[in-house]
């Protein structure tokens, strides 16, 4: 393990080629050396866990002692009892489901602003990427916390203007904070953006010009050639933000902590407190396996739908 | 005629550029607040908080921000998140490197179908399992070091991989083709033909890793417990804990340090970071 695996052919010994049969096995083996880190990776780091909190998802094990099989009661206290695991799924999905569509309606809205050919849009683009460019970063998380807090700017600026006279809890509130929460992942919005930018470049432009022969307004070349020629780079975002908004995790513990109430309580950070406060490691697997298969479910439907709504230009395929 | 349409051009400009700065100012606003709060004196942060210009500009927060917490200080925190993001984001891309150009150009039994598996694994979240990788390096007893973060990293990474594999596609086979006839070996290829063609996807290959890794939070947070270990992103949450913040102008000097790194990157590397957004973007 100390060894780097992935340096080992970083020396490559030259050998004599000889053509024939010997070439088949000498690329397979050339081609197993080079993609051996992947694999090992995959089987140590991937499939073995899966395997392994699998099994643990019907044990009781608290680490310390060594687990337990008790069959499918960790999936029945889940589904029967545990009130906080369907909360967490309700608040992951309401997160997910608003928090990915107003983030790429707004990401395409900037890209349809900023593909047009017009002075500064490079320098425009630029600066609406900076607050993805920072991200997940914890500095963000905080910054959003003491943007919405009692004393925050957001109140501040509310209370200047005299819409409101006493600052709002807006963390604290029930029914907003999970908005801030929305309001952070729609206010990064620049990854989506340079990806539709990619996409609205591609486009052909004789599309548009035929258009323009037979008096398409605007609005009409947005939703007969622009919309359809991009769907399937709106499939492909849609499909890496939601399994990215499934999983939020950092920004749910720092600016709201799951609460209040449990009305912030992320299902990964539900899995994190299960495994990590209360090491309960068998009732995290099961929860972990869970969201496993929410997330396939939710890829294939994405993917069985996607002939509906998404227009593959004939003979290019995906 | 003409001239009412050009001024109508004119206007609708005024209004498009008017629009997108306002926006623009909007979007920037929270970034340019922490700035400005960072220079705020701790009274001023309450009191005024909305505003954008700090009364003087208090450089001591960041002196004292500096000195972190218990008897670790922000120095210790930065040294430890750059060995541990240089280390890992070398191992990233060295290692994707090589499976990329595995699964790019050689061929092998077996490749569609591995292929088809580390595409899978694009789509599974590591979040899912966290559970048994921690069992695992608790097993292993790597709890507590940095080993858990960044040995994994040298098995590649199918992001990587994947927009290297991009790159490779677009090289000429008629260069690996004349290398073979002059007796080269697929090793010597990758080496001397494949290598130098893929610098590109490799620096931006580079700038991802690293800002992922620096932003880490969730790996630290699981694997480590002495502060002395810690990286920046998890020594700001606990510098941070609203519960203990005395402070709050060095928290926001400190948050906004941690980025500086970060910013200095997108300003050196910008073009490869869109081109590698807008790549992977495309081909997925």
């Amino acid at each position: 393990m100390e060894k780097n695996p992935s340096l080992a052919p970083a020396k490559p010994v030259p050998r004599k080629l000889r053509k024939g049969k010997k070439l088949k096995n000498r690329n397979n083996l050339a081609g197993y050396i080079f993609i051996s880190p992947w694999l090992v990776g995959f089987l140590m780091f991937t499939i073995i866990p899966m395997l392994w909190s699998l099994y643990l998802s019907f044990t009781k094990y608290d680490i310390l002692s060594s687990p337990r099989w008790v069959g499918l009661m960790n999936y029945e206290t889940m589904f029967k009892y545990d009130y906080l695991f369907p909360q967490s799924l309700k608040v992951t999905f309401q997160y997910a489901f608003t928090a990915v569509p107003l983030r790429l309606l707004f990401a395409l809205i900037l890209a349809l602003l900023l593909s047009q050919k017009r002075r500064g849009v490079g320098l425009y683009r630029t600066l609406f990427y900076v607050p993805s460019v920072f991200g997940g970063s914890i500095a963000v998380a905080v910054m959003w916390r003491q943007l919405f807090g009692v004393n925050g700017a957001l109140n501040s600026i509310l209370m200047a203007l005299g819409v409101i006279e006493e600052g709002i809890g807006w963390l604290t509130g029930p029914n907003t904070a999970i908005w801030t929460l929305v309001a952070l992942a729609v206010w990064q919005f620049g990854s989506p953006m340079l990806i539709f930018l990619a996409g609205l470049k591609q486009i052909s432009f004789s599309l548009y010009e035929a258009a323009m022969i037979d008096g398409a307004s605007s609005w009409q070349k947005l939703i007969y050639i622009t919309l359809p020629m991009l769907s399937p780079i709106i499939f492909f975002n849609f499909l890496v933000q939601m399994i990215n908004g499934f999983m939020m995790f950092t920004q749910a513990l720092i600016i709201t902590n799951g609460g209040p109430f449990n009305r912030t309580l992320m299902y990964v950070l539900y899995i994190y407190r299960k495994g990590f406060t209360d090491y309960s490691m068998g009732y995290a697997s099961a929860l972990a396996w869970i969201m496993l298969v929410i997330i396939g479910i939710l890829t294939a439907i994405i993917f069985k739908t996607s002939s509906y709504w998404v227009f593959y230009e004939t003979g290019e395929g995906k | 005629m003409r001239l009412t349409t050009k001024t109508r051009k004119n206007i609708g400009s005024v209004v498009y550029h008017l629009f997108v700065i306002a926006l623009a100012l909007f979007v920037f606003y929270p970034v340019m607040w922490l700035i400005a709060s960072s220079f705020k004196s701790h009274s001023e942060i309450f009191t005024e908080a909305h505003s954008l210009i700090p009364s003087e500009l208090r450089w001591e927060n960041y002196v004292t921000g500096w000195k972190g917490f218990g008897r670790t200080t922000f120095a210790t925190f930065f040294k430890n998140s750059f060995i541990i993001t240089f280390a890992s984001t070398f191992g990233q891309v060295a290692s994707s490197a090589l499976v990329a150009y595995g699964f790019a150009r050689v061929n092998f039994t077996g490749k569609r179908f591995l292929f088809a598996c580390m595409i899978m694994t694009m789509l599974i979240p590591g979040q899912v399992l966290m559970i048994p990788q921690y069992l695992l390096f608790n097993a292993l007893g790597w709890v507590n070091s940095w080993r858990p973060l960044i040995v994994p990293s040298f098995f590649g990474v199918p992001f990587f991989i994947f927009l290297i594999m991009q790159f490779i596609r677009g090289i000429p086979y008629e260069l690996d083709e004349s290398a073979k006839i002059d007796g080269c070996g697929v090793y010597r290829i990758f080496f001397y033909i494949i290598l130098p063609n893929i610098v590109p996807a490799l620096i931006t290959s580079t700038i991802f890793a690293f800002y992922w890794k620096w932003e880490d939070f969730l790996g630290p947070l699981l694997y480590l417990q002495s502060a002395e270990l810690y990286p920046v992103s998890l020594a700001l949450r606990l510098f941070s804990d609203p519960a203990a913040i005395t402070d709050w102008g060095a928290m926001f000097a400190m948050s906004v340090a941690s980025l500086i790194p970060v910013f200095i990157l997108f300003v050196l590397f910008q073009k490869y970071l869109v081109e590698g957004i807008s790549t992977t973007g495309l081909k997925g």
